[in-house]
C-alpha cells in the first residue's frame, strides 16, 4: 500500500507536468481570459472550506471554514462570470 | 457513498484539464470555460453531499453571501477596471486557502500535515496580501510607482528568516497558538512588502505570478485537508500561471527575480543623450496624411486604457478600412496592466481578434506600413531597447514602428513613461507627435473623416 503522502505528491507532481502542458502555446489573445479562467479554478479551496464549515462544532475551526466558503465562493462564481463576459466579446472577422 | 464522491472528483477534475485545454483556442474559449465551471459545480455538490457535514447554514449563508458578491462584482466591472478586479478575485481565493489551512489544524495532525497546514497559510497569505496591493496599484488608489526604501533587502530578509523560524517553531508546538498568530500575520506582511517595490508597468508579471500562488495556496491547503481535487486543480493553476510569468519575462527580456526585487521604475532617468528634435502635427495634418494611406498598424499601451479610447479607435480603423486602407493592430505582450490587456479591450470595442497581430506578427511587415499610430504606449516601442547599450530596458524586444514610414504617436505631453526612460522614438524624422487626450485626439480624426 502507498502511503498517502506519497500519492497525493504524485498527483501534485503529475498535474504541474500537465498545467504546463495545457497553457504553453496559447495565443497572447488569450491571456487575460485564460489567466482569470484560471483563477476561478483556484477558487477550488471552496470545495475544503464546506467540509470545515458543516462540521456542526460550532468552534473556531467552523467560523475559519464558513469565513473561507464565502471568499472562495466570491472567487468562483466572480472568476467564472468574469472570463464569460469578456469571452462573450472576442470575434472573428466577420464575411 | 464516499466512492461516489471520489470518483465525481475525478470527473471534475477531467472537466477542469478538458476546459483549460479548449480556453487555449479564441474559437472554444468560451465554451472551456463553460465545461470548467461544470466541473466545479460537480465538485461542490459532491463536496456538499458528504456525510461529515451535518449542518447546512454556515455553508449556505457563505455560499450565499459569496455569489452576491462575486455576481455583482462581475456584472459591474468596467472592462478598462479588469486587472484590479482579477487580482481582487485572486486575493480572495489566497484568503481562502489561508483560512482552511487554519481551520485543518487539529491536535492530532502529523508532521506532514503541519507542514502543508503552514505552507496553506504562508502562500495564502501572501497572495491575499499581495494581491491587495496590486488591486491598490492598478485601480491607483496608492501610488503605482515602486516603493523603495533603504535597507529594503535586509527587512525583506528578516521577514523571510522570521517566517522560517516562526514556521519550525509551529511544526514542533502546533498547540501553542502564539507561532501559529506570528505565521500568519507574518505572511501577510510578506505578501505587502513583496508587492509594493514592483512598478506599475511590471504589473502584468504580478498579476500572473499572484494568480500562479493563488492555485499552489489551494494546492497547498488539499494536502492539509488531505483533498485530492484541491491538489489537482491548483497545482493546473500554480503551473499554468508560471507558464504565464515566464511568457510576460521573456518579453521584457528581464528575469523574473529582477521583476520582483530591482524596484525597476523607481531609478531616475538615465540613458545617453536623445538628439532631435520634437515634430507636432495637428489632427487635421494628421488626417490628410491617414487620408493617403494604404496600410496602417495601430499600437495600443496602457494609455488606451487610460483615456478609455477603445471604442473611438475602433471606429477610426472602420472609417479607415472603408478609405481603402489595411488596418491592422500590433499588440505587445506587456502592453498594459495585465496579460493581454489590449486584447481585451479591443474585443470589447467589437475589434476581429484575427485584425490583431502579435509583436512577431507585426514587426516582419512593419516597414510596408504607411502609417504607425501609437496610443498611449511608450516603452513596448522604444527603439532605444534595440539601439542603446545604456538603457535599462535595452534588450527587451519592441514593437519597431520607428521602421514604418510615418510615426503618429499620441501622448499627453513629453513626460517620459514609467522609469522615466528617454524614448528616442520622439525625436526621429519620420515621428509626428499628436499631443492631447488620445480620446479626443482620435474623435478629431474620426470627425474629419466625417466631414
Amino acid at each position: 500500500m502507498i502511503p498517502p503522502e506519497v500519492f497525493l505528491t504524485f498527483i501534485l507532481m503529475l498535474s504541474v507536468f500537465l498545467g504546463f502542458e495545457l497553457i504553453s502555446k496559447v495565443p497572447a489573445t488569450l491571456h487575460t481570459p485564460l489567466m482569470s479562467g484560471a483563477n476561478a479554478i483556484s477558487g477550488i479551496t471552496l470545495v475544503g472550506a464546506v467540509g470545515l464549515a458543516g462540521t456542526g462544532n460550532h468552534d473556531l475551526s467552523n467560523w475559519l471554514g464558513a469565513a473561507a466558503v464565502g471568499l472562495a465562493t466570491i472567487n468562483v462564481v466572480g472568476g467564472y462570470l468574469v472570463t464569460d463576459r469578456m469571452l462573450a466579446m472576442f470575434k472573428k472577422k466577420e464575411n | 457513498m464516499d466512492i461516489l464522491i471520489q470518483f465525481s472528483f475525478v470527473v471534475a477534475a477531467a472537466l477542469f484539464i478538458f476546459g483549460l485545454k479548449q480556453l487555449g483556442s479564441p474559437a472554444t474559449a468560451r465554451r472551456g470555460n463553460l465545461i470548467s465551471s461544470i466541473g466545479m459545480l460537480i465538485a461542490i455538490v459532491s463536496a456538499l453531499v458528504d456525510q461529515g457535514i451535518v449542518e447546512y447554514q454556515f455553508i449556505l449563508i457563505g455560499i450565499a453571501l459569496g455569489a452576491i458578491v462575486g455576481v455583482a462584482a462581475a456584472r459591474l466591472v468596467q472592462m478598462t477596471s479588469m486587472p484590479e478586479m482579477v487580482a481582487l478575485f485572486n486575493g480572495f481565493g489566497g484568503m481562502a486557502s489561508l483560512l482552511v489551512g487554519w481551520a485543518a489544524l487539529s491536535p492530532t495532525a502529523g508532521t506532514f500535515n503541519l507542514v502543508t497546514i503552514v505552507l496553506s497559510i504562508l502562500i495564502g497569505g501572501l497572495t491575499f496580501t499581495g494581491s491587495l496591493v496590486a488591486y491598490g496599484k492598478l485601480s491607483e488608489t496608492i501610488s503605482s510607482a515602486a516603493v523603495m526604501f533603504t535597507g529594503q533587502q535586509v527587512v525583506n530578509s528578516l521577514i523571510v528568516l522570521s517566517i522560517l523560524a516562526s514556521a519550525f517553531m509551529f511544526c514542533l508546538q502546533p498547540t501553542d497558538p502564539q507561532w501559529l498568530y506570528l505565521v500568519v500575520g507574518l505572511s501577510l506582511l510578506f505578501g505587502i512588502m513583496a508587492v509594493i517595490p514592483i512598478g506599475g508597468a511590471d504589473m502584468p508579471v504580478v498579476i500572473s505570478l499572484l494568480n500562479s500562488y493563488s492555485g499552489l495556496a489551494a494546492c497547498a491547503a488539499g494536502f492539509a485537508v488531505d483533498n485530492n481535487i484541491l491538489i489537482v486543480a491548483g497545482s493546473l493553476v500554480g503551473a499554468s500561471g508560471i507558464i504565464l510569468t515566464q511568457i510576460m519575462c521573456k518579453a521584457m527580456n528581464r528575469s523574473l527575480a529582477n521583476v520582483l526585487f530591482s524596484g525597476f521604475g523607481s531609478a531616475q532617468a538615465q540613458g545617453g543623450e536623445v538628439e532631435g528634435e520634437v515634430k507636432p502635427i495637428t489632427v487635421e495634418d494628421a488626417y490628410y496624411v491617414l487620408e493617403a494611406a494604404t496600410n496602417i498598424a495601430f499600437i495600443p499601451g496602457y494609455g488606451m486604457a487610460v483615456a478609455q479610447a477603445q471604442h473611438v479607435v475602433k471606429e477610426l480603423a472602420e472609417l479607415l478600412e472603408q478609405n481603402g486602407a489595411e488596418v491592422n493592430f500590433g499588440i505587445h505582450p506587456v502592453a498594459g496592466r495585465m496579460p493581454g490587456h489590449m486584447n481585451v479591450l479591443l474585443a470589447e470595442a467589437d475589434v476581429p481578434y484575427d485584425q490583431l497581430l502579435e509583436m512577431d506578427e507585426i514587426n516582419p511587415r512593419i516597414e510596408t506600413v504607411d502609417v504607425a499610430i501609437v496610443i498611449g504606449a511608450n516603452d513596448v516601442v522604444n527603439p532605444a531597447a534595440r539601439e542603446m547599450e545604456s538603457s535599462p530596458i535595452y534588450g527587451m524586444p519592441v514593437i519597431n514602428v520607428d521602421h514604418a514610414r510615418t510615426v503618429f504617436v499620441l501622448k499627453r505631453s513629453m513626460a517620459s513613461g514609467f522609469a522615466g526612460i528617454e524614448n528616442p522614438l520622439f525625436y526621429k524624422d519620420n515621428t509626428r507627435m499628436l499631443f492631447g487626450d488620445a480620446k479626443e485626439s482620435i474623435g478629431g480624426l474620426v470627425r474629419e473623416f466625417g466631414s
